[in-house]
């Protein structure tokens, strides 16, 4: 059992869990992820840490609601416990001084890359943040990423808040401008981690990419989460989860994700039939916006 | 009751024992069993095990044992059950091997106790697994464990997964008076037990009891804990106190072919399959969440001759296949899977493409997996491992019509571990270099058997390894001398 020291929701349907787990804490590095399920019938999905306080013995992780597990944790609060996490797991970020780094976080995936960007700061980087999200109030960790980057855009898609567009308009504007980027570190949904390397492959800048693909123990001992890099077989957990981007095989990627969709959706769909007596009576979890914006969280669970 | 052969408790003549048959394991009827998860072999009733019993020849020099692994005194807890001691012959088991209701199940006897079995030489051999089972359950049944009393050595022991050899060392140390700590990666403890082989073969139920009765010994076990990332196998020793280390990580990462079409959806390691079924019960989907591919009315292949590959596609027919197949490329004669489990599968309806080798798969031009292409085989020269190589035969490819295709050809070994301890060797396969006799790794304190050190193998193996290294740790954590 691992309890849940503090919740909350940082955007709608966003949320940040502190847990105590001691070991992992004193032990996580950026880019690392945990596995995690939540009560015994649950499955295991993993879920890239934020950050870690090793003094304190804690780790957070950020959860967006998308899935039928994601919803179920975003409904725990500060006192509950989560039965099962299991990590650091996958290599770290190979964290070093290049010159400068641009960090793109697209939706929850600016959670996954705030940690990363803070460390690349640390190194002695010049570290340029772009976040991307679907509407204002999806624009999360802005102040953390301010306070480790020597600049930080954002783009929203509906133009609600700064800048209207998409995280690559903003990269291509730096590239356009003859900013010289040593590197990008890109993570978020698929689609906007593949427009990334598209552009930069063009422009030859090394691209690293954080995998989402589905996985069970984390361990490399099932294979599922196998990805196609530089046409050869790679597991995101013990290999990865972070990749070459101009390497990775994206249609692979997204095609295996979809493995289990219609499963997803009757899970979700049971799920909210069997809680629908108290949703009425708590903030509705999810909005259309988050739902689209889903994508970026690690699988649709 | 005497330990020497004169004073057999059998009285029948030899000639006698001779003319009793094996014994018939009873089963649960192969058209029914295909359907379920129950366990397909039921068990002897006391009356068959007392008829089994008496088969036994009595040897001057048991054969038997000396091909155990674990060296089970198979001529004494059988004469225990001639004499209608069942908890006696039972706790006669238990001084060699810690786990006997599992290995009464899932050791492949043939080649080990049964395999050197006197009677085998004109007869059928005594029906050793099937006596070790009766005793391990019947003694379950009356749950009346003895709980050894030891005086406390004050030393402490780290085992590094909780698989049978992990297990064995556990048991054995715990018995000595060490105080030991078991670390499993996965949520729940059993290793391969629990999230590879399949409840017809090793019902979960069967592991609880056996880690209960470790929990009442005094065995303590954590949960979510992968030694080489949550901590490292130094900090054990320095930080958290343990005079030594047992390895027993096991089965490694699933290999691939590298044919085209291996990440098409529907194509699973066997691994994978077996975790999402055994441990994530994935087929009470949705009433556990973890999904799995929908078995029911389709077509699915296992790529694989070995126990992993049985497990798998008896498992695939018992969620609703429709065609079930094996493909393996060579003959029966050199399918790795054991004996009982190959005659099981037939019986339940596998269908055995052997001699055949998939070359590519194919799909919907979605992603799906639709079909393998398929190459017929011929066996040519002993390769290597002197079984006879097999080479396709040429034009004689077809498709074989699939939803779902499960790799069982085997694993390559973890780096976990091995990547985070400095200065433990590994071979150039990449698996820890141990000691046959004495389990010692290159690192003093550290000791290490089962698949991460041999590569996939049997639960009775890693057991005799764990067996080893339990009498070395024990050795070293009292004479202090590396």
């Amino acid at each position: 059992m691992f309890k849940i020291i503090h919740a909350e929701f940082i955007a709608p349907g966003i949320k940040r869990f502190v847990l105590d787990a001691p070991r992992i804490a004193r032990k996580q590095k950026p880019g690392q992820f945990v596995i995690l399920r939540v009560y015994e019938q649950g499955e295991r999905i993993p879920v890239t840490i934020e950050n870690s306080d090793p003094a304190h013995g804690t780790i957070s992780i950020v959860v967006q609601s998308a899935g039928k597990t994601t919803q179920l944790l975003n409904s725990l609060n500060t006192g509950d416990n989560i039965l099962d996490v299991v990590g650091p797991l996958g290599k770290p970020s190979e964290i070093e001084k290049v010159g400068t780094v641009v960090v793109v976080g697209g939706g929850v995936g600016t959670a996954m890359a705030y940690p990363s960007a803070a460390a690349f700061k640390r190194a002695g980087n010049r570290v340029i943040s772009i976040i991307g999200a679907r509407t204002r109030e999806l624009v999360i960790l802005e102040r953390e990423l301010r306070e480790v980057s020597d600049a930080v855009m954002i783009t929203t898609d509906d133009g609600s808040y700064a800048d209207k567009g998409f995280v690559t308009d903003k990269l291509r504007q730096l590239i356009e401008n003859g900013t010289r980027i040593d590197l990008v570190l890109a993570i978020g949904p698929i689609v906007m981690m593949r427009a990334i390397a598209e552009l930069t492959r063009k422009e030859n800048i090394r691209t690293v990419v954080s995998l989402n693909p589905i996985m069970i123990d984390g361990t490399g001992m099932c294979g599922g989460c196998r990805v196609p890099i530089d046409g050869k077989s790679e597991f995101a957990c013990v290999d990865g989860p972070e990749f070459d981007a101009h390497k990775v095989n994206f249609e692979v990627l997204v095609q295996r994700n979809s493995m289990y969709r219609d499963a997803e959706q009757k899970s979700l769909a049971e799920y909210q039939r069997s809680t629908a007596k108290t949703a009425a009576t708590q903030p509705a979890l999810a909005n259309e916006a988050e739902k689209s914006c889903a994508v970026a969280q690690r699988g649709n669970r | 009751m005497s330990p020497t052969t004169n004073h057999s408790l059998n009285v029948l003549p030899l000639k006698e024992r001779m003319k009793i048959p094996r014994q018939q394991m009873p089963e649960q009827p192969a058209d029914e069993r295909n359907k379920n998860f129950t366990e397909v072999n039921l068990g002897y009733s006391p009356e068959l095990a007392m008829q089994e019993a008496q088969r036994c020849l009595d040897c001057a020099k048991p054969t038997c044992t000396d091909n155990c692994p674990v060296g089970v005194k198979v001529k004494e807890f059988v004469e225990l059950i001639v004499a209608g001691d069942f908890l006696g012959a039972a706790a006669k088991i238990r001084e060699d091997n810690v786990l006997p209701a599992v290995t009464g199940r899932v050791c492949p006897q043939e080649d080990h106790c049964e395999g050197k079995c006197l009677l085998s030489r004109k007869v059928k051999p005594l029906g050793i697994g099937y006596l070790e089972r009766f005793v391990a359950d019947y003694e379950q049944r009356m749950g009346t464990h003895l709980i050894p009393n030891v005086a406390p050595t004050g030393k402490r022991v780290a085992v590094v997964g909780s698989g049978p050899s992990g297990l064995t060392v556990a048991g054995d140390l715990i018995q000595k008076g060490h105080k030991v700590r078991v670390f499993e990666a996965l949520h729940e403890l059993g290793g391969v037990l629990v999230y590879g082989i399949p409840e017809f073969r090793l019902p979960k139920q069967i592991i609880r009891e056996q880690l209960d009765y470790m929990r009442e010994m005094g065995v303590e076990f954590e949960t979510n804990v992968i030694v080489g990332r949550t901590i490292t196998i130094d900090e054990l020793m320095h930080e958290e106190g343990f005079d030594a280390v047992y390895i027993g990580t096991g089965a490694g990462l699933p290999q691939f072919m590298g044919i085209p079409g291996e990440h098409f959806n529907g194509v699973y390691s066997a691994n994978e399959f077996l975790t999402r079924i055994n441990l994530m019960k994935a087929y009470k989907f949705p009433t556990y969440d973890e999904p799995m591919v929908e078995l029911h009315g389709k077509d699915v292949a296992v790529i694989g001759g070995g126990n992993t590959a049985l497990d798998a596609i008896r498992s695939a027919l018992r969620l609703g296949a429709r065609k079930a197949y094996v493909i393996y490329r060579r003959s029966d004669a050199e399918m790795p899977a054991r004996a009982e489990e190959v005659h099981h599968a037939r019986d339940e309806g596998i269908d055995f493409q052997m001699l055949t080798a998939p070359i590519e798969f194919l799909s919907d031009g979605k992603g799906w997996l639709t079909a393998a292409r398929c190459m017929r085989m011929e066996l040519g020269e002993p390769d290597a491992s002197g079984r006879r190589r097999p080479v396709p035969i040429k034009g004689s490819d077809f498709d074989l019509p699939l939803s779902v295709a499960i790799m069982a050809i085997g694993t390559t070994a973890n780096p976990i571990v091995q990547s985070t301890t400095p200065g433990l060797g590994t071979d150039k396969r990449g698996y820890i270099q141990a000691d046959n006799e004495t389990q010692r790794t290159t690192r003093p304190g550290v000791f290490a058997g089962g698949d991460i050190v041999t590569g996939a193998a049997t639960v009775i193996l890693a057991m005799g390894a764990g067996r080893r290294a339990a009498k070395s740790i024990h050795e070293y954590l009292t004479t202090g001398s590396w």
